[in-house]
């Protein structure tokens, strides 16, 4: 039986896998859950907030990554929104899983090009390196940094969409947004700010995981399938779901990975299988 | 005030509406009757720009109404679809927030607290979910949110499809309120005593077409039209 520091241990691995699990899911439900809309090139934004922070690291530091990353993503999301999404947004979803599938090799190769094949990494600052005593064990501080901004930007977002005007709007566009339209709401152009926070989000995950992981042009694509998984588990287009989907693929995948290595892989498609059979549209999805 | 002319409209490849034409008068009721799938709904959601105009022309005050819906509303056209439309994920106070805060009341217009006091139930029900209300509630929040759009036209369709007869008069009431404050209306209802009770004009139709227009009296005396296009 293993010691109550492995278990806290485990815990909070977990919690920092599904805090950034949880930066990319939200967004993508939330463009889902307004627009019907399938971007599966999320998690290429991702891998490019990852090189962007890894680049801007190297001339002025960690907190310069930080920064520009989700501005960047930001910018690219613009881009992306104006030349190709506003004009797939009403050709269906075959079409706009062709678009965006395609354009995950597309930033690919980009990424490339740019970057090399070479892995690149990210040296912390002083202030985030190294342990910090909690609950009896020593932790890495820089994951414990990755939980405290997952839960930081999961109570500004509840805030936002549960409590403001531009929160109400977008709930009530999740649910019809038809209607919201007849009320006099631009759904276009709530889609538009959605869209950009939504890659700001993706472009914060890639900075945030760069340190942990080396940023490599594949790094998106690796994301993808449990970006995907967690907002299947968790329900379309609510932030409950997406904390929901992120804390159990987070939970799962760290204690089978420790418990039941040889299962590991197969626990979290199972559970996806059974949430599926049991409950199709997902745990907490916007439309009851 | 709102014109249609010649208008083709419809689902996807198929055509519903067949060069019809009508027009809604200012400070006035006009009633769309009809049988099901007349193209009484297709009508109104033509006009929000829900569904889009293959051909014709609508017009607000001789100016051509935009395209999209957001900026049908901004003119002053407020929508109670048949299927009421609450907004589940919201509050009954935020639905009516919703509207509210877009629309700022000009001297003497809607504002939550005139809306309470029309339909007093809602106020009892403010922190409700959207959607535990009852149909008969669902209608009356729809009916308060889109005046809380301070609107110049309000549409309203079917707005008595399965309540109970109390309720069907308590909407009426309230409708005959707002009419007499003079609001423009359009008003889609298959219940016939109820919508030319309301009209001052009304017209029928019938397969995509006005078959017949004229006054509330002259329908109410018109047998064979009933007869023949409303199955009365």
């Amino acid at each position: 039986m293993p010691d109550p520091g492995f278990w806290t241990l485990q815990a909070l691995n977990a919690l920092q896998l599904s805090m950034l699990l949880f930066l990319l899911s939200i967004g993508l439900t939330v463009i889902f859950g307004l627009m019907h809309f399938v971007n599966l090139a999320h998690g290429s934004l991702y891998a490019v907030g990852a090189y962007v922070a890894a680049s801007a690291a190297a001339v002025g530091g960690y907190w310069a990554g930080f920064f520009l990353a989700p501005v960047a993503v930001a910018g690219l999301g613009i881009l992306l929104y104006s030349g190709l999404i506003r004009r797939m947004r009403r050709s269906g979803p075959m079409a706009q899983v062709l678009v965006t599938f395609g354009l995950i090799f597309a930033l690919l190769d980009l990424s490339r090009l740019i970057w090399g094949d070479l892995a690149l990494s990210i040296e912390l600052p002083a202030l985030l390196a190294g342990r910090t005593a909690l609950l009896g064990i020593e932790y890495p501080t820089y994951r414990l940094f990755i939980i405290g901004l997952g839960l930081a930007i999961i109570a500004a977002l509840a805030f936002v969409l549960g409590r403001t005007q531009i929160g109400a709007m977008i709930r009530a566009g999740v649910d019809n947004d038809a209607m919201a339209a007849c009320l006099g709401i631009n759904v276009e152009r709530l889609f538009f700010i959605v869209f950009c926070v939504g890659c700001a989000l993706a472009g914060l995950a890639g900075a945030v995981a760069a340190p942990l992981l080396s940023v490599t042009p594949d790094m998106g694509l690796q994301i993808l399938i449990p970006t995907l998984i967690v907002i299947v588990i968790g329900g379309l287009g609510s932030l409950k779901g997406a904390v929901a989907g992120s804390l159990i693929y987070g939970f799962v995948q760290t204690f089978g990975a420790v418990l039941a290595p040889q299962l590991a892989s197969v626990l979290i498609y199972a559970l996806l299988a059974a949430v599926l059979v049991i409950k199709p549209v997902g745990l907490f999805p916007a439309k009851g | 005030m709102l014109d249609l002319s010649a208008i083709e409209s419809g689902y996807g490849e198929t055509q519903v509406l067949h060069g019809l034409s009508l027009t809604a008068r200012p400070g006035r009721v006009l009633a769309i009757l009809g049988r099901n799938g007349a193209g009484k709904s297709t009508t109104l959601k033509t006009i929000m720009g829900l569904l889009p105009t293959k051909a014709g022309r609508i017009t607000l005050d001789d100016r051509p109404l935009p395209a999209r819906p957001f900026d049908i509303a901004r003119l002053g056209i407020a929508y109670v679809p048949e299927t009421r439309d609450i907004f589940p994920s919201l509050s009954v106070r935020e639905n009516l927030e919703l509207a509210a805060r877009r629309f700022p009341c000009a001297n003497g217009g809607w504002t939550m607290a005139r809306v309470l006091e029309l339909f007093p139930r809602l106020g009892e029900r403010l922190d409700n979910g959207g959607t535990q209300l009852s149909g008969g509630e669902q209608q009356m929040l729809a009916i308060a949110r889109a005046l809380l759009m301070n609107p110049r036209l309000l549409i309203l369709d079917e707005p008595t499809e399965g309540l109970a007869p109390i309720i069907v008069k308590l909407i009426h009431d309230k409708l005959k309120e707002l009419k007499s404050a003079g609001l423009s209306m359009i008003l889609v209802e298959q219940n016939f005593g109820f919508a030319t009770s309301l009209a001052d004009d009304v017209v029928v139709i019938g397969k995509g077409r006005v078959v017949w227009s004229g006054s509330a009296p002259e329908i109410r005396a018109a047998e064979d039209i009933q007869h023949a296009w409303l199955g009365v």
